[in-house]
């Protein structure tokens, strides 16, 4: 083999590699950004150029009027929306791979739909509902909430099931053998093989309902979330802060991740 | 989360048959365990929608405060179309060319992660999501900065000649695409991963056995093998994508509005709600419509 030959094998081998490389620097390039203007002292509120260096954003992100609140609003949002959705999902999962009811295909397709309409769709009729109904002037936190568990549902019912679906029932059986009833059957086996399916349909809710902003855009009243917030100020010129919150959601993303990556390792072994 | 559950969770419901149920419960069980959940998505999802399509028919001539007449207008749709058919195909076109440029960029990606990522697996798995938790406006907003005029792309393009000395990309449709393209593009490659990690190396050894070469074997094997996955890949990127606005909003001008603008507008500021509602209706049919051609197309057509 010619070393011409052997260059043109080598960059066959490793050309897909090299591209992926390439998407992956893409799809970091903003995150890049986020991170340096995070510590961006700016010369004027609509510049989006990095100016100067700063910490100040890092140790004071409060000082951003009204940013802190907001984040809060979504935090609080998140968390119930996430509870509300869990445990509606994980029953709606149970019910599906479980049990037997009529209905199943009506059932499958209310709950595919959600996933495949656009938000601004969702949006726009659950506004049309709630002003028909003569709400408009009341909307806010509750209605947020009702939306947001309303499209993360959907999702915890597909994630839970997939788990479900998966499981071997050998396990329950055996425990049945083991002169476990229903009840310890479940606790003590079910629902710990399913946890897993659980947390992972959790974390995906809060973090679609912690980063929504059409559906909540139209619902929102007078309430203003992080993304609410981060969309008002576009208008006005970016508060720096607003990357430290969104340096920090990356960080923890990333804890998370690598944590239960980490926590999933010891167990196998 | 492990990353297989979000592979599972954009590939879409499958449906299996129940399984036999092991334990005998009351056949009432099923039912109470869908009530509360079920009940949810008819009151907030699918009422909405229904409410959706009457205000879409309600008479113009009403206003929020004096309510609105329903009188079967459909002529609002015709209304609709013709003051917003610039937004409407817009919306289609973006949509599309960001789908397609996902799909280019997502394949080689998730092909790698399948078959040449080795031990490094779940951690490219982990770098594709991870800068998907930070905000979606912030995220969008950082675009605003690289693309921006004195950025270093934009000076690089001018220096080499692609973009002309006052040439931009911020405020085009080329940054809006890129937007879109770039926040869709993690539901692109864990459907193309889920789908192009099934298949059995051995199908493309045994190409090779047969003197495939390279390309005829990623042709006849790996890239019919990963249909499932294009497909879910670009209805998820599409369908989002069509009535997203962040990106036209933050990265545009009022010249690449999508329909998506129209829709917020009419319903937040304008306040013509039949107006506002026929758009959204217009613009779920067409998508349900592409959806089912799209679907049928890529299920029964042979591919190559």
């Amino acid at each position: 083999m010619t070393a011409l030959q052997r260059t043109g094998r080598w960059i066959g081998d490793h050309v897909v590699l090299f591209m992926a490389a390439v998407v992956l620097l893409y799809m970091f390039l903003p995150i890049f950004f986020v991170v340096l203007m995070s510590f961006n002292d700016p010369v004027s509120r609509l510049a989006y150029e990095f100016d100067a260096f700063t910490l100040d954003n890092w140790l004071n992100p409060c000082s951003a009027a009204g940013m802190c609140d907001s984040v809060v609003k979504s935090l609080q949002i998140g968390f119930l929306a996430t509870f509300g959705a869990t445990v509606l999902g994980t029953l709606v999962a149970f019910a599906l791979v479980r049990h037997r009811f009529r209905g199943r295909s009506a059932t499958s397709l209310l709950i595919f739909l959600p996933m495949a309409t656009p938000e601004v769709v969702m949006g726009s009729s659950l506004l049309a509902l709630f002003t028909t109904a003569g709400l408009a002037g009341s909307l806010g936190f509750w209605s947020i909430l009702i939306a947001h568990i309303m499209f993360c549902l959907s999702f915890v019912v597909v994630t839970v099931k997939a788990r479900l679906a998966g499981l071997d029932s050998r396990y329950e059986q055996a425990a049945m053998d083991l002169y476990a009833n229903e009840w310890q059957t479940f606790w003590r086996v079910t629902f710990p093989l399913v946890f897993p399916g659980i947390l992972a349909a959790a974390l995906l809710s809060f973090s679609l309902s912690f980063d929504d902003f059409i559906v909540t855009n139209f619902n929102h009243g007078n309430t203003i979330t992080f993304p609410m917030f981060v969309w008002g100020s576009a208008q006005r010129g970016i508060p720096p802060q607003v990357n430290v919150i969104g340096t920090m959601m990356f960080l923890l993303a990333l804890l998370l991740v690598i944590g239960s990556g980490a926590v999933n390792r010891r167990r196998a072994r | 989360m492990t990353v297989a559950d979000v592979g599972r969770v954009v590939e879409g419901t499958e449906d299996e048959p129940p399984r036999r149920p092991r334990r005998r419960s009351g056949w009432a069980t099923g039912y109470l365990l869908l009530l509360p959940g079920l009940l949810w998505l008819v009151l907030f999802f699918a009422v909405p929608t229904i409410q959706l399509v009457a205000t879409s028919l309600y008479d113009q001539a009403g206003s929020l405060d004096t309510g609105y007449a329903m009188t079967w207008s459909f002529g609002n749709y015709l209304d609709a179309l013709s003051t917003y058919r610039q937004p409407f195909l817009r919306s289609l076109m973006y949509a599309t060319v960001a789908t397609v440029a996902a799909l280019l960029l997502a394949y080689p990606l998730a092909y790698a992660i399948a078959f040449k990522a080795g031990r490094f697996k779940n951690l490219m798995l982990v770098l594709v999501i991870a800068p998907f938790f930070t905000s979606f406006l912030v995220r969008t907003l950082a675009w605003k900065s690289i693309l921006s005029d004195n950025g270093f792309i934009v000076q690089t393009l001018q220096t080499i000649g692609i973009l002309g000395p006052d040439g931009r990309l911020l405020a085009t449709s080329v940054a809006v695409v890129t937007g879109l393209t770039y926040n869709f593009l993690p539901f692109m490659v864990l459907p193309l991963y889920a789908s192009l990690e099934k298949i059995d190396p051995r199908l493309m050894e045994a190409g090779k056995d047969l003197y495939a070469n390279g390309f005829t074997s990623f042709r006849k094997i790996t890239l019919p093998l990963s249909m499932p996955g294009v497909v879910a890949g670009t209805l998820l990127t599409f369908i989002p994508s069509a009535g997203d606005y962040i990106n036209s909003e933050l990265l545009g001008t009022p010249q690449q509005y999508m329909i998506g603008n129209v829709i917020d507008n009419t319903f937040l500021v304008q306040l013509n709600y039949p107006i506002a509602a026929a758009c959204s209706v217009i613009l779920m049919i067409v998508i349900v419509i592409m959806v089912l051609v799209y679907v049928r197309r890529a299920g029964t057509e042979e591919l190559v």
